[in-house]
Order: C-alpha cells, then sequence, then structure tokens
C-alpha cells in the first residue's frame, strides 16, 4: 500500500504523532484485558487503555480539524499502514511480562506528563485545553506504574530481577523519545508544541525517584534504537495493526 | 454592511424567537441542566461543570457546548443525545451539541451542592486541586460515605468507570467509590 501523505500543517503532523504514540500503546494495553495479575489490576489496565485511546481521539480530531480536510480520526487509526504511523518505537514492544508492561508504562508516562503539562501552555487553546487534562490524567499512570516497579523492585529476589531486566530491555527505546526532529523544533518555534528536548530532566528526576525507591539500576544510556517518529517501526507494529484494522480493512464503510 | 458599518439585519425571523431572546436562552439552558450524567445519574451535567454555553441564534437554532471530562469516558455520546432530548421535550428542535476543549474540564468545576450529592449516593467526592500532592505523597483524607470514617484505603487508583478509583474503609469495613481528582 502506498504511504498516506501525512498532513501539510506541521501542527496537525504534530498532533497526529502524539495520537499515533497513544493509540498505540492504548492498543497495547488492551491486550491485557482478562490477563491480568488480579480483578483489581485488569480494570486498571482496561482504564489506562481507555484514557490512551480517549487521549488520541482527541489530538486526531483536532489535528483534522486544523487541516480542514477530509480526513477524521476513524482514517487516521484505522485506514494507515505502518510507515504512515509515527510513534516512538517503545509503544509498539510486546507486552511481555507484567513487569515489561510497568517499565515501559513508567519510561512513556514520565516522559508525556512534563509533555502535556507544557502542551497546556499552547497557542492553541483547544490543544492547550487537551494537554492540561492529558497532563493530569497521565500522573495517574506515572503513580500506578511507578507504585508497580517501586512493588516489584523492591521485593522478591525474582520480581527484583525481572523488573531490572525489563527495566534493561527498554532502556534503549528511551532517547528516541528525547530527540527533536524538523517537525518538533517547527511547531516549538510557533508556540503550538513541546520541544521533546527539554523534557529530560524532568524525566530523569522522575525516573530516578522511582528506582531508587524500587532499589533497581538505571541503566546505562547507549545509542539506543530509534525510527519510529520517522515512520521506521520494528516487526511488531505491523501485527498490531493487523488486529486493530481487520474490520475497517474487511468492511471499509463501517462506523460507529 | 450598509453605510455606517452595521451588518445587515436577516429578513426572516421567526417570531417566537424575536423577542425575548433572554427567556428563549433561559428557558434553552434549564433544558440543559435538566441532562445527567448516565454514570452518575445524581449529578447533572451543570453540577459536574459540563455544560459550558448555551446559545440561541435568530433562526432558534441551539448550539451547546459541552466539555468533555475524562478522555476515554464513553459517556459524552449520551449526554449529548440526553440534551437533544431535553431541548426537544421544551420545543427546541434544531440542535447542535459541540465537544470544546477550551477550557478543559478539571474536577475543580463541580459546585458544592454537587459534591454533597455525590457523598450521599455512595461516592466519596474529587479532592480539590489545590491539596494536589507530590508523586508518591499518601492523598489527603478520604472519608467514608457511609460512615463517614477517615480511617480509608485505597484499593486501587482505578475503578469501575474512567472517573472512579476503589477504596474500603476500615472502621465499616464497606468498600465505596471515590471519585477522581483530576
Amino acid at each position: 500500500m502506498a504511504a498516506m501523505q501525512t498532513f501539510s500543517d506541521p501542527r496537525a503532523a504534530w498532533l497526529e504523532r502524539l495520537g499515533d504514540a497513544t493509540l498505540v500503546l492504548g492498543h497495547r494495553m488492551s491486550e491485557w484485558l482478562s490477563r491480568a495479575p488480579t480483578l483489581e489490576e485488569d480494570i486498571a489496565m482496561a482504564n489506562l487503555s481507555l484514557d490512551l485511546i480517549g487521549q488520541t481521539r482527541a489530538f486526531y480530531t483536532r489535528a483534522c480539524e486544523i487541516d480542514s480536510g477530509e480526513r477524521d480520526e476513524t482514517t487516521l487509526g484505522y485506514r494507515r499502514a505502518e510507515p504512515d504511523y509515527r510513534n516512538p518505537l517503545i509503544v509498539e514492544q510486546p507486552n511481555g511480562n507484567f513487569a515489561d508492561t510497568m517499565a515501559r508504562h513508567l519510561i512513556f508516562s514520565a516522559y508525556v506528563v512534563p509533555l502535556y503539562e507544557r502542551l497546556a501552555g499552547s497557542n492553541d487553546a483547544e490543544t492547550a485545553g487537551i494537554g492540561a487534562r492529558s497532563a493530569r490524567e497521565m500522573a495517574y499512570h506515572l503513580r500506578h506504574a511507578g507504585e508497580w516497579m517501586i512493588r516489584l523492585g523492591d521485593g522478591t529476589a525474582e520480581s527484583h530481577e525481572k523488573a531490572q531486566t525489563a527495566l534493561d530491555d527498554l532502556w534503549p527505546y528511551a532517547p528516541e523519545l528525547f530527540e527533536a526532529d524538523d517537525l518538533d523544533r517547527d511547531v516549538t518555534a510557533s508556540g503550538f508544541g513541546v520541544d521533546p528536548s527539554s523534557l529530560r530532566d524532568e524525566f530523569d528526576a522522575a525516573v530516578d525517584d522511582v528506582l531508587s525507591r524500587a532499589t533497581l539500576k538505571k541503566p546505562a544510556e547507549r545509542r539506543g534504537q530509534r525510527g519510529g517518529k520517522s515512520g521506521r517501526h520494528s516487526e511488531h507494529l505491523g501485527h498490531i495493526l493487523a488486529t486493530m484494522q481487520f474490520l475497517q480493512r474487511a468492511y471499509p464503510e463501517a462506523r460507529w | 454592511m450598509d453605510r455606517v458599518g452595521r451588518a445587515p439585519q436577516p429578513v426572516e425571523r421567526r417570531a417566537s424567537f424575536r423577542t425575548p431572546d433572554g427567556a428563549r436562552l433561559q428557558a434553552a439552558r434549564a433544558a440543559c441542566a435538566r441532562v445527567t450524567d448516565p454514570e452518575v445519574p445524581v449529578l447533572t451535567i451543570e453540577d459536574l461543570g459540563i455544560l459550558h454555553e448555551v446559545d440561541v441564534d435568530e433562526r432558534g437554532l441551539v448550539t451547546v457546548s459541552i466539555l468533555p471530562t475524562y478522555s476515554g469516558c464513553p459517556a459524552m455520546g449520551v449526554i449529548a443525545l440526553g440534551i437533544e432530548t431535553e431541548l426537544a421535550k421544551d420545543g427546541f428542535d434544531d440542535v447542535r451539541v459541540k465537544l470544546t476543549n477550551t477550557p478543559a474540564w478539571t474536577t475543580d468545576r463541580m459546585s458544592e451542592a454537587a459534591r454533597e450529592k455525590l457523598s450521599a449516593y455512595g461516592i466519596s467526592p474529587p479532592e480539590r486541586r489545590a491539596a494536589k500532592r507530590a508523586l508518591f505523597e499518601a492523598s489527603a483524607d478520604v472519608a467514608c460515605p457511609r460512615c463517614g470514617s477517615k480511617d480509608t484505603e485505597r484499593v486501587s487508583e482505578f475503578g469501575s468507570t474512567a472517573c472512579k478509583a476503589l477504596w474500603r474503609c476500615r472502621a465499616c469495613r464497606e468498600p465505596f467509590d471515590h471519585f477522581k481528582c483530576v
């Protein structure tokens, strides 16, 4: 399939990218339903997933309003192929065990909380509102993932080892989150968006706090894996899209 | 524009909306304010601070803007339908419901009366955001909506709907819902 033309307005393209991250992670979290370790946790996973997919709808809808074209949230979510998705690689990584999922969620939440807090100062009032509300929701995610990492890290020898392994495995995907590209710089300069490279200190402070309470070691920073933000993905995204888009592909006019 | 720069007045205006516009607007607002939240039926969308602006134009079109609450809350569609239904009861047939994030909704928009109704219904109301805490700080006192004891504990930060957390009371041993503060 030919890659779909991305939005020509950088603001719309940038919001679409935020939405891609939350959609893919929201789908990943939904894969836990009926498989979480306890009933309460199963409900929590559903809520985490719902928040992320709700945020996706807000980002996509605003992107489409700014673009004022024919696309809508359904087109963006269900009718694009892998190269059209601009999510960072970390969100498409498999759920693995519970520690893997919580380590992934800790890294993602610690990155988006300051991102959304700053987005609340966007020169676009609607985008600012979405940022303000999403930041408050993601603080719950950060606390939830943080509490689990502390419980696992500061738990039994086995849970500690699994939490440390999860962190070590996922850490190479962290640098991509903070690398600004031309699109990031463009929307930051115009006062619309946020430069991700400005978020690193707040991210480190939040993660360091969790890791010290969890008795976990912060992994050494390697060059890391990157590419998702420019449409080059790991093999996992295609499998996610195959599941997620099946209905829309099989019944192209289906709406809800 | 005419010579003094005023926009031309629309020629066709329906008599019922010509005067008094204020009364029509009040009636439309009152109809919207009757709509309740499908998940928390003791609260109206006005109590919750969801109902933002109501406008009636000269042709009788009612535009209602509502503020979405939690991003994942699926109740917005039902609320929009409720607004159309209540307005239709009072003779407003031409209705447009808009979602807006300007301003962003927060639990601080809930009225004091709403918080009391919530508590009487068995859901402990959200903390005020002025009491915003550090990430791992213990949450402020959450009183049990059944016995009033503050000897309570959080079971899970996430509950049966996007807006609620699961708590339990150590005094009366009853579980209860707590409205999340966002």
